[in-house]
């Protein structure tokens, strides 16, 4: 609402807008990121990165009141959508499922009119509380991590999306200072190689995941 | 006069108040001074199209200033008079017996005998409560600390009159004039012993006291079952006259017997209907009274000898400044208040027609003398709303920023990064709010009542006034990071708003606006965050109505929401294309032609509430034509 604008003053509302040189959108939904462990530093670490544009979903609709133009603006606007989040209950916070049931919009995302999103990529950057081993057939989750996003999998699919292996920081509740540093670096690496253009969908598409196994590409 | 001339007259008194009157407002010297122009006008100095120069008319007019005091006692409950009871006694009876000892000294100094200098000098001492309680209330300066220490002294004034028109007789050196009753005439009390007299008194403040406790409310109550509002006005009239007749014939000032009778009716539930019924006649009559003031100025008189007149007038006015302005200095009054006050009472008032005469008339004072006087008393009355304007325009502004306050301003810097200007039912819900997640504020009111209040719930709550650049300075301004200015007047809020943009331009502003049109200024001026008093609490209304109706609690929810913004930017809009109009001032069409800009903005709001997700009317019609 302010019409002169100075630097160092607090500003409302404060949302992400589209950036000329951005290439990468990073939708962050934490809904109590004071309380993040996980989410904060991956979320600054990208912040960091450029050519990313973090956009905080709750800060910007913290009563799930979601401008559907504004987000398919931004969306329009960036080859690359990461969907940064806790998995919470295998899946997300409230938000998110909002943010696809309004913003992806028939004939709009998909549907016979619907093109806006084809040909774009989607990569799910997830923190999970339990090791990799409790998202194994075996394990208590019993289901990989890969196979509980296959929502979101679908859904890229259906707006024809490319869909990356998710980008997965397992043992959120146990990571120390040194997990979570070395965690954020990869998560930086990983988007300043989507901003690059230097990741090709079908080339990863069989990995679990797109970090542990980032090795690949640090060659090149 | 036959009644041909009566209406004659009328159209004529009304005629030059409505042609000078809008123009001495559209030229920002207040109503009081496009009266007595108007009266001039038409007075036998103008146009001369009034006879007698309007002293009948005069007579009956002063009856406004009766009803303007009934007015006064309405808006005052018993309990603030009392807490007045400091100054009015203080600094009203000293500013009675300083100016006129200092007038007396130089009368007597040029050359009049000691008991004609002494009825003068008291008569001078009165200032006009028609004009400086008219102009207060205009400029919205009646609750500011110099409106009411102008308005205790005028209550001493008026009661002092009475102890003059006793002691008068006492200093006549002459030979009475015929008629030597004069403005005492008609009462009875005169031929009474002294603790006769008293008793006499005593039992009609009793009477007026008592009777506006016991008798007035049933007889409201009989008169309200009728249900004509006429027979409301008659009885409001009614109730004035007979307080007025009562007073006379006891010898008590009627402006002060109506006021008593105002106060005691304070309380009663009957108060706003009988300030509604009596309030156009004060205005009506006020402003024949002023017309009949400028009709009376004996131009005649200050032709004759102009350099004595005016140096008379500018010699009484001089004394009256300096006297006010001490007291208000003792009396620990904020400079730009004691501007304010000094020249609010720097003219000589109505009484002084009154005393004068009865001073001619008892042998006190000479023709030679009182007649100049009574010309000297009109033209400064009529001088007076210049000077209140010339005061208000140059002088005030010039000693806000530096001044201090009354009550030493106490505020302090307690580091908080949030500063909260004023700490009423809207600051305080912020602060609250914001001290319960731990981001103290500084909090600033000038209501020290309040600040009493909220001391003894704990809250610390800073006297200061935040439109004042070293009291924002003073608390903190140039570290804090954000201002909420809460305060209710918008014109205020605007000031406060315009101080912190030009001096601490890194502060975020979050402003209270009170209506649409503030809230554009606002808009306008630019800040952070613009917030109508009233729109949160009616839309939230609106919601609940909607779910009463049937309507589902989230759709309701929703639907509120997308109003607001939808408001909310059509505002920002239309303060943007207001443009070059910002400063006019907001008139009763310009409100009405924006509501109906919102509404037909909510006629065209054609979109689907962002929410076409949620509905699958598309697609399963887009899933049939495929079939």
């Amino acid at each position: 609402m302010s019409h002169l604008s100075s630097p160092q003053r607090p500003q409302l509302p404060r949302r992400a807008e589209v950036a000329e040189a951005s290439r990468v959108l990073v939708l962050l939904a934490h809904p109590a990121l004071h309380r993040s462990r996980v989410n904060r530093r991956l979320a600054a670490a990208a912040a960091r990165v450029p050519g990313v544009t973090v956009h905080d979903l709750y800060e910007a609709y913290p009563n799930h009141d979601i401008d559907v133009s504004h987000e398919q603006r931004l969306l329009s606007h960036h080859p690359v959508v990461v969907m940064q989040h806790p998995f919470y209950w295998y899946s997300a916070p409230s938000l998110v499922k909002e943010w696809l049931d309004l913003v992806l919009e028939f004939n709009w995302a998909y549907g016979p009119k619907g093109h806006a999103l084809r040909g774009k990529t989607l990569l799910s950057a997830i923190s999970a509380g339990g090791d990799e081993a409790a998202y194994t057939p075996e394990g208590r989750n019993r289901f990989t991590v890969r196979q509980l996003l296959a929502p979101m999998e679908q859904t890229a699919h259906l707006c024809g999306m490319s869909w990356l292996p998710p980008f997965v920081l397992h043992g959120a509740y146990q990571l120390g200072e040194e997990g979570l540093e070395a965690g954020a670096a990869r998560y930086a690496q990983v988007l300043a190689e989507l901003v690059a253009g230097r990741v090709d969908p079908a080339a990863v598409a069989h990995l679990p995941r797109i970090n542990e196994n980032f090795g690949w590409l640090e060659g090149s | 006069m036959n009644t041909q001339d009566f209406f004659v007259n009328a159209i004529l008194y009304l005629g030059a108040a409505l042609i000078m009157v809008p123009l001495a407002k559209r030229l920002g010297l207040g109503s009081v001074l496009g009266y007595l122009i108007a009266g001039v006008v038409i007075g036998p100095y103008g146009f001369d199209l009034v006879g007698d120069g309007g002293g009948d008319v005069m007579h009956a007019a002063e009856f406004g200033v009766v009803l303007m005091l009934f007015l006064v006692g309405l808006e005052l409950e018993p309990a603030l008079l009392w807490r007045l009871r400091g100054p009015i006694l203080g600094l009203g009876g000293l500013q009675v017996l300083v100016t006129a000892a200092v007038v007396a000294l130089v009368a007597i100094a040029l050359g009049l005998p000691w008991q004609q200098g002494l009825a003068v000098g008291l008569v001078l001492a009165m200032s006009s409560t028609a004009i400086a309680l008219q102009t207060l209330n205009e400029k919205g300066l009646m609750k500011s600390d110099a409106g009411q220490k102008s308005f205790a002294v005028l209550l001493f004034q008026d009661v002092a009159v009475i102890p003059m028109l006793a002691v008068f007789p006492l200093l006549a050196t002459l030979t009475p004039a015929d008629g030597g009753e004069g403005a005492h005439g008609g009462s009875f009390v005169e031929h009474l012993a002294g603790w006769q007299h008293a008793l006499v008194v005593l039992g009609a403040i009793v009477g007026v006291v008592g009777g506006g406790r016991l008798l007035v409310p049933p007889l409201m109550r009989r008169v309200a079952r009728t249900g004509l509002r006429e027979m409301f006005t008659a009885a409001a009239l009614a109730l004035v006259f007979a307080v007025t007749v009562l007073m006379s014939m006891v010898g008590l000032s009627p402006a002060l017997g109506t006021f008593l009778a105002g106060v005691v009716l304070a309380n009663s539930e009957y108060r706003h209907e009988l300030e509604s019924d009596i309030d156009p006649f004060k205005g009506l009559l006020l402003g024949l009274f002023f017309i009949s003031v400028g009709a009376s100025i004996n131009f005649g008189l200050v032709a004759e000898a102009p350099g004595r007149i005016l140096s008379v007038l500018v010699g009484v006015t001089l004394v009256k400044v300096l006297v006010l302005v001490g007291l208000a200095r003792l009396f620990k009054t904020a400079a730009d208040q004691t501007a304010v006050f000094a020249v609010a009472l720097s003219q000589v008032g109505e009484f002084a027609f009154v005393l004068f005469s009865f001073a001619q008339a008892s042998g006190v004072l000479p023709g030679e003398v009182a007649e100049p006087m009574v010309a000297v008393t009109a033209l400064s009355m009529a001088a007076s709303p210049l000077l209140l304007a010339l005061n208000e325009r140059v002088i005030v502004p010039r000693l806000r920023p530096s001044a201090r306050a009354d009550r030493p301003s106490d505020v302090e810097d307690e580091g908080a990064s949030v500063i909260v200007a004023g700490y009423g039912r809207f600051g305080q819900i912020c602060a609250r709010f914001l001290r319960a997640n731990g981001f103290p504020c500084t909090l600033l009111d000038v209501d020290s009542e309040q600040i009493e209040v909220m001391a003894r719930f704990g809250a610390r709550v800073f006297f200061g006034d935040a439109s004042r650049l070293d009291l924002l300075r003073a608390a903190g301004a140039a570290k804090a990071r954000l201002l909420i200015v809460a305060v209710d007047d918008p014109a205020k809020v605007k000031e406060i708003v315009h101080l912190a943009r030009t001096h601490f331009p890194h502060l975020a502003v979050l402003a209270r606006a009170r209506g649409r049109g503030d809230a554009m200024d606002l808009v306008e001026i630019g800040v952070e965050g613009v917030y109508r008093e009233t729109f949160d609490a009616s839309l939230r209304t609106g919601v609940d109505a909607l779910r009463l109706l049937g309507v589902h609690a989230h759709r309701a929810e929703r639907s509120a929401r997308t109003f607001r913004r939808h408001d909310e930017a059509a505002m920002v809009e239309m303060a943007s294309r207001r443009g070059d109009q910002a400063s006019f001032v907001q008139s009763a069409r310009e409100r009405l032609r924006m509501l109906e800009e919102a509404l037909q903005a909510d006629l065209g709001r054609a979109d689907r509430f962002g929410e076409s997700g949620w509905d699958s009317e598309d697609v399963r019609r887009a899933s049939t034509e495929r079939r």
